[in-house]
């Protein structure tokens, strides 16, 4: 009785037009989107917006439990590599028309690395709302001292500035840091190279092609040859003291180091480490397309409001103040001319990374594979593998993987 | 009204419950271990396929799942025996004469059981830390370096059998204590009498007296340890270097990181066997040396 009676008094007060909106936000930009989203709610008199935050450690369970719940909201933010499973699922709503009809949302203003990480067979399925990408993070001191008054641009000079590097600090450090906990950077290098990382539209592993046993055997020879410490990040403790104590010139990372290196570097140290491009095999290379999306759930009752929200947080004004609040990178080039971006030294490399960034294979099994090559690539560090043996094995799980998705394309090519 | 259907009459809610919410449940997930139900048997189920016993041999040939297994058994050999080692130790004391402020100590003792396991697992990754934490510290004042407890593969499930055997020995202390307050006080007596010391009496009647209650608890404690979850779930994360990874740890993350469900519904089947197993040697143990009591 009395829940029917608040029922009835909560209907009442809503009144017949107001849209109640859900968006789900993760970590950090859960807690900084009811602060840009005030300005959409008086501009959007119609729409009330209840943001949940999700952690992000737990957000990728929940998105798929809420699907089989039908309990998903009407807008969420995205990982953009888990575009492909939702879309899988069927989840997500197909945003081509809305895009191409907005104002707000301008195509040819984003990263086009950016935006392919969004698109899926042609369509549209999400909007990029910041950008997540690793390049070079570097002291530039100890580079100097090795000779190099500039950062490697390509795979050659890298390995030669690491070597430089390792001879000029001698025993017990390093040049450069990659950490076996990670799958990033081994996965950079294999999209720098011409053949895919997965052949035959994702049906089968591709590492033993030419171009990715090159990039396992790259990245496999700064353990080899001892310019890297076979170390995961959780040995290391505290990467800032020691990039701070010189044990490593070198490190592979996102954005939000910058803000973590501003904070944690010691002040007279500020003044010797930059950011550069990501070194490619000749000349700057391409690194990878991070980042969140923002999409419309298809089951939502709220297409045109939900994709209002969406275009409003895709506003180059509203991108600048989440840059503010939140130091993720907006991903359209507009958004770049806030001098908060453009005058900050340390995210020049990124602007200029932005325009070399690749998606990783688009398919929902890309997660798995991306663990696999870190186990994969841990090991063989670990017990001195070379490249084609590594190519072997990683080809060998990785086709395990895929078994499936053999199967559904099969499947899907009998019955047109 | 026959003597059968009134039995059936008083049993069956309580067979019905069963049914719906056990029984069943289990026939299904035993269904989706022989298929591989996955996200594209998610999106539709036309994509599901029956695929027999493979889900089992892929498992078995996965290196992940002996870890996850070894870890699990580490869990359980090392964990189960002290706590209830901890569980006996305080229910003797608390039962001992000499004892003072018993309710406060037996409240004391058994609060970690009822507090929530997320806040003292916050409460514990402080304690555990390894620059300020008190256990580092107290090491440190002994003149011992400090260990890395949760970030070290060699010291993290130690970490984690310490937080466990801290949380749940006070359950158990409870069942012995009322085991311990049921011996016979004339017992005692007699043995005193006989000119048994307080080892003797302890051997010999504290013991056999206590021996079904152990052995339940034993059974129970095991049984427990056996599905180690929520401790390295919300301090490890199964890490570092999946030191922590346990079975059931390992089936959720193929349940919902990868939503295999078929295959994590065969792990699932494949620790109960080992539970199983560990239960009924267990019970052999008990009817051969515990039969007497």
């Amino acid at each position: 009785m009395i829940g029917a009676a608040l029922l009835a008094a909560a209907c009442s007060r809503e009144g017949p037009d107001i849209v109640e909106l859900e968006f789900w936000a993760m970590g950090r930009e859960g807690e900084i989107v009811p602060i840009l989203t005030k300005e959409f709610e008086a501009e959007n008199p119609d729409v009330r917006l209840r943001v949940q935050q999700i952690p992000w450690t737990v957000a990728h369970e929940k998105l798929l439990t809420a699907f089989v719940g039908g309990a998903l909201p009407d807008v969420a933010q995205l990982g953009n590599t888990w575009i492909a499973e939702l879309a899988a699922l069927g989840a997500l709503a197909d945003l081509t028309g809305a895009v191409a009809g907005s104002v707000a949302i301008d195509e040819a203003d984003y990263f086009s690395g950016i935006w392919a990480t969004n698109v899926l067979h042609g369509a549209v399925l999400g909007v990029p709302w910041y950008v997540d990408t690793r390049l070079l993070f570097y002291r530039s001191d100890i580079l100097k001292d090795a000779g190099f008054d500039h950062p490697p641009r390509d795979w050659a000079e890298w390995r030669a500035a690491a070597e430089a590097v390792k001879k000029r600090v001698g025993a017990g450090r390093f040049a450069l840091l990659l950490p076996l906990n990670e799958f990033e950077p081994q996965v950079m290098l294999a999209l720098q190279q011409n053949d895919p990382v997965l052949r035959e539209d994702g049906r089968y592993g591709n590492f033993s092609s030419a171009g990715q046993r090159r990039a396992i055997d790259y990245y496999l020879s700064f353990f080899r040859d001892g310019l890297a410490p076979p170390a995961t990040e959780s040995e290391i403790a505290n990467v800032w003291n020691e990039f701070a104590r010189g044990y490593f010139a070198f490190y592979i990372t996102g954005p939000w180091n910058i803000g973590e290196f501003r904070r944690r570097l010691p002040a007279d140290l500020q003044d010797d480490w930059m950011t550069a491009p990501l070194p490619g095999p000749a000349g700057p290379g391409v690194s990878i397309a991070g980042g969140s999306s923002l999409v419309v759930v298809k089951k939502s009752k709220h297409q045109e409001a939900a994709f209002r929200l969406i275009e409003f947080l895709s506003r180059p004004d509203i991108q600048a103040r989440f840059y503010a609040l939140s130091g993720n990178l907006p991903p359209r080039r507009s958004s770049w001319n806030d001098p908060l971006l453009k005058e900050d030294p340390y995210v020049g490399a990124f602007r200029d990374q932005l325009e070399r960034v690749r998606p990783a294979p688009q398919i929902p099994e890309w997660e798995r594979i991306a663990q696999e090559i870190r186990v994969v690539t841990e090991r063989a560090v670990h017990e001195g593998w070379d490249a084609a043996r590594t190519a072997a094995e990683l080809d060998r799980r990785v086709d395990a993987i895929l078994e499936k998705r053999r199967f559904m394309l099969a499947k899907a090519e009998e019955t047109p | 009204m026959r003597p059968s259907s009134a039995g059936w009459a008083f049993a069956g809610p309580a067979v019905a419950v069963l049914a719906v919410f056990f029984v069943f449940p289990v026939i299904a997930a035993f269904a989706i271990s022989l298929t591989d139900f996955d996200i594209y048997a998610l999106a539709d189920l036309k994509n599901l396929r029956f695929v027999g016993v493979q889900n089992y041999i892929d498992l078995l040939e996965t290196p992940l799942f002996w870890r996850a297994l070894v870890n699990t058994l580490y869990f359980v050999v090392v964990g189960a025996p002290l706590s209830l080692a901890a569980s006996l130790g305080a229910a003797l004391l608390l039962n001992a004469r000499a004892a003072r402020w018993k309710a406060f100590f037996r409240t004391a003792l058994f609060a970690p059981v009822v507090t929530t396991l997320v806040a003292v697992a916050v409460i514990w990754r402080y304690l555990l830390h390894t620059k300020y934490g008190l256990v580092n510290f107290s090491l440190g004042s002994l003149g011992l370096p400090s260990i890395d407890w949760l970030g070290n593969p060699r010291f993290s499930m130690p970490a984690i059998i310490l937080f466990a055997v801290w949380k749940n020995f006070g359950y158990n202390m409870i069942i012995l204590l009322a085991g311990l307050q049921a011996i016979p006080e004339e017992l005692y007596e007699a043995a005193r009498i006989d000119g048994a010391g307080k080892v003797q009496q302890f051997l010999h009647v504290t013991l056999p007296g206590l021996a079904p209650t152990l052995f339940l608890v034993g059974i129970l404690t095991m049984a427990g340890y056996f599905q180690l979850f929520a401790e390295p779930y919300v301090m490890t994360q199964g890490g570092p270097v999946q030191s922590t990874l346990s079975v059931l740890y390992l089936m959720y993350e193929q349940a919902f990181k990868w939503w295999s469900l078929g295959s994590a519904s065969a792990v699932a089947f494949i620790l109960f066997v080992f539970m199983l197993a560990a239960a009924s040697l267990q019970l052999a143990l008990t009817r051969r040396f515990g039969g007497a009591a």
